[in-house]
């Protein structure tokens, strides 16, 4: 939690010299409290003292990498309970765990690699793969662990083995992939704690329960490795819930440091539909990394559209730039149709007109990201703001047939559009997206 | 430093609301506490999920979720003894959908017959839903009310539209109603009000907020039951604290992820599972948002959802 500017002074020399371009050592205090100072301008301060208001000022959930490189997720800095009150930051990873035994871990590693969608105009792939040492032996884990790497250059790696031999090995293997080390418990934290510092890799601390939990990252800190990543046990959704809110909880409500740390969770189950619903409980309550067994296609499009739907921002909906998108390569002669700029509607319309590989223009118009309907009830998809819009678009010297083909929804709209836009043929399309390919097709 | 469990604790609670006859009537709400977090206060019920049924054959449900009733499904009864009988199911929630003008225009006396048939071939609690034209669930659930008098049925949905005569309904007829109004939190404190004023007793309300489907606008679902349960239980706002209803399968069944063939879509995986998959986790997202009695479709996601909610208790 912040200190107060009283209590950040009592931390100061307290001689009044001036040197921070403050009148007092108060004054500069109650700057700092504000958060419109930085300690470094007062020279004569203790190293003790800007440890502690560095500690202080440090964010309640600690942030940091998981993986390397430009596909590196960042995870933590979250600071709100509730979606309603402010954007969750840090979008939950998905990993997927393969045993070091298993034969299909290199096709595992490959459908990792492969796994990346587009979805509303976001890039979303398994983020990670976790390697279990299974075997008990440290070459074959060494080796499983590097085949991994190879054939999934740009996933996070999570080293799933509680034996300190054995991740030694595996982590000089692929140190520069900074991979996670999970990891740490009571009996082994020294040395865990030991590799992970050695190779500055984030370590996951497993303990039963968030007060043994506790403990063991104080402990683990102790040995100087900061970058945690808490596993407290959980296993039922019930568990995952109740430790997943008790841990944000303490960490933002009651800035308790040794539970400010991003969270994993393991929820493997024999049935994948099964599985994908307890991941969906991690991803809404709170995990920064969930662990799955298999990564179908349909599982992780259900698993991604849940966490893009549970981290966007809640104030702004996700849009797209006002603009006429050319799809295809639209001649004179190709349709001209209009819909609003919500991420959603366009991304949704604009792949149903690809599909239909009729050439195409679509005006898109700003509608503060509103769908159809919605911008349409608002009155921000109304036939005087359409008309204007086509008009400065200039769109009418591009095509040869001033014809405009409306969302079937806004049918209504139709009529009175034609009396605001001279000259313009109104042409009410489906109601449905789906229903466009068919529809183009037809007209051709 | 040594952790203290940090628990909230609230001065409102949710409704409880029973419903059906018998012994196999059921209890939704009386949560002290948010969704799942027992740690710190009661949570005497478990969400109730009820399979739905339509009064016509299922021609606009896609084929993975129609196929799974295609022999029950011509005759509401037998549908709804398979729903029982086979699949275990707690609540039965029959969708009035030809009584829509564009659906067969079927009148409420035909409708009322429906749900005498149902109501005598199952002892498993009765949702009653109109077909969502404004003008017509005003007459046709009248006549439901009336069809289903003593059952103590859900009867559904009063909207703002057309709830006056629905409500006298199911008042008359000592029925619980869901009231429904658009994602928007305000709008729904308001029909609340509204009902409650004419005399509808709160502890037999049932709130629908507005359901939609994963990845189409479900954060907006999700928030606003967020937010009602919140000012249910942190503001003791009386008007807030009904159970949540989330029509589920209706809005799920119907989008892209859920249609759309492999050959079309060959990233998407899967269609079987694709649809089951889409209407599991958005059931998931309603129950961890607040919701406590749910309709749904297919079988195998409403097993799936099942066991989730066994796991969360
Ligand atoms: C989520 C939502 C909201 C969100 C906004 C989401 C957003 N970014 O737009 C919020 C909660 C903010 C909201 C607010 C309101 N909403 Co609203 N909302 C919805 C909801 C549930 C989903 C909308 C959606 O995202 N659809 C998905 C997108 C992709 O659909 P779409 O843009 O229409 O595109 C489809 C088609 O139109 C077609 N299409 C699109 N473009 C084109 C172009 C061409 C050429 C063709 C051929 C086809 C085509 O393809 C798409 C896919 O099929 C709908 C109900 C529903 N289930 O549909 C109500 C709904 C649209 N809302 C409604 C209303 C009334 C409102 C409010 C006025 C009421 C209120 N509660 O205050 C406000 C207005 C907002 C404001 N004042 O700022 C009503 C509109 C009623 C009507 N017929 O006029 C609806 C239908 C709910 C209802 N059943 O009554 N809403
Ligand atoms: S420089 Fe330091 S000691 Fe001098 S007045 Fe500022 S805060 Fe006080």
């Amino acid at each position: 939690m912040a200190l107060t500017g009283v209590q950040i002074f009592k931390l100061l020399p307290k001689t009044n010299c001036k040197k921070c371009g403050f009148p007092t050592c108060l004054a500069f205090a109650m700057k700092l409290a504000q958060g419109g100072a930085d300690i470094s301008a007062c020279p004569d301060v203790s190293e003790e003292a800007k440890a502690t208001l560095g500690e202080a000022s440090a964010p309640p959930i600690r942030s940091f990498n998981l993986g390397t490189g430009d596909k590196a997720v960042k995870m933590g800095a979250e600071t709100v309970m509730f979606r309603h009150e402010k954007k969750f930051v840090n979008p939950c990873a998905v990993a997927v765990n393969v045993k070091d035994t298993d034969d299909n871990l290199a096709a595992t590693a490959e459908a990792v690699a492969q796994s990346e969608i587009d979805r509303v105009g976001q890039k979303l792939r398994v983020d990670a793969i976790s390697i279990e040492c299974a075997s008990g032996d440290s070459a074959t884990y060494e080796a499983a662990v590097k085949s991994v790497a190879e054939k999934a250059p740009d996933a996070a790696l999570i080293l799933n083995c509680k034996d300190a031999a054995a991740v030694e090995a595996a982590v000089k293997a692929v140190a520069d992939r900074k991979p996670l080390i999970n990891g740490a418990t009571d009996e082994n934290a020294e040395a865990m704690a030991a590799i992970a510092k050695a190779h500055a890799c984030p370590l996951v601390a497993s303990a039963d329960g968030l007060e043994a939990l506790s403990t063991l990252t104080e402990k683990i800190k102790g040995f100087g490795v900061e970058d945690i990543v808490l596993d407290s046990g959980a296993k039922s959704a019930k568990e995952i819930i109740e430790h997943n809110t008790q841990i944000r909880r303490a960490a933002l409500k009651k800035s308790f440091k040794p539970l400010g740390y991003p969270v994993i969770n393991n929820v493997i189950r024999d049935d994948s539909i099964l599985e994908a619903s307890i991941a969906s409980v991690a991803i809404a309550k709170y995990a920064s990394i969930v662990v799955i067994s298999s990564i179908e296609k349909w599982k992780t499009l259900a698993l991604f559209t849940q966490r893009q739907n549970i981290y966007t921002d809640p104030q702004v909906p996700m849009q797209v730039e006002q603009k006429i998108y050319e799809i295809g390569e639209p001649t004179a002669d190709s349709p001209f149709m209009i819909t609003t700029n919500f991420s959603l509607t366009y991304f949704i319309v604009s792949g149903e007109v690809e599909n239909s590989k009729v050439p195409s223009f679509l005006a898109v118009m700003d509608c503060e990201g509103l769908s159809v309907l919605t911008a349409w009830a608002a009155g921000k998809f109304t036939a005087a703001k359409i008309a204007a819009f086509i008009q400065e678009s200039g769109i009418a010297d591009k095509i040869s047939t001033k014809e405009l083909i409306l969302p079937g929804q806004v049918a209504i709209l139709s009529g009175a559009l034609e009396d605001k836009l001279e000259g313009w043929k109104i042409t009410v399309g489906p109601r449905e997206a789906n229903a466009i390919p068919t529809y183009l097709k037809g007209r051709a | 430093m040594s952790f203290v469990v940090p628990k909230e604790s609230f001065n409102g609670k949710v409704l409880s609301v029973d419903f059906g006859a018998g012994d196999k009537s059921l209890v939704i709400g009386g949560d002290s506490a948010l969704p799942f977090l027992a740690f710190e206060g009661e949570i005497p019920n478990k969400p109730v999920i009820a399979h739905e049924i339509q009064d016509c054959a299922p021609d606009d449900w896609p084929e993975t979720v129609r196929n799974e009733y295609k022999d029950v499904s011509g005759d509401p009864v037998t549908w709804a003894k398979h729903c029982q009988d086979q699949l275990n199911a707690k609540a039965i929630a029959l969708r009035l959908v030809s009584t829509h003008p564009d659906r067969g225009d079927r009148s409420a006396e035909e409708a009322s017959q429906t749900i005498k048939d149902v109501l005598a071939a199952v002892n498993i609690p009765l949702i009653i839903l109109g077909s969502n034209h404004i003008e017509k669930d005003a007459s046709v659930l009248v006549s439901a009310a009336e069809a289903a008098s003593g059952q103590n049925c859900v009867i559904g949905k009063a909207q703002e539209g057309n709830y006056k005569t629905i409500v006298a309904a199911a008042l008359a007829h000592n029925h619980k109603l869901i009231a429904m109004s658009e994602l928007d939190i305000n709008l729904a404190k308001q029909l609340n009000i509204l009902i409650t004023q004419m005399g509808f007793d709160k502890e037999k309300l049932i709130t629908d907020p507005m359901c939609s489907a994963l990845g189409y606008g479900l954060e907006y679902t999700y928030s606003v039951m967020e937010r009602i349960r919140l000012a249910g239980l942190a503001q003791n706002d009386p008007t807030m604290q009904p159970p949540i209803f989330g029509d589920v399968g209706m809005y799920v069944w119907k989008v892209k992820e859920t249609v759309a063939e492999e050959n079309e879509v060959p990233d998407w995986g899967t269609l079987a599972e694709r649809g089951v998959a889409w209407e599991t986790l958005t059931a998931t997202s309603m129950i961890l948002s607040g919701t406590n009695l749910l309709v749904m479709r297919h079988p195998r996601a409403i097993e799936n959802i099942e066991k989730t909610v066994d796991e969360l208790v």
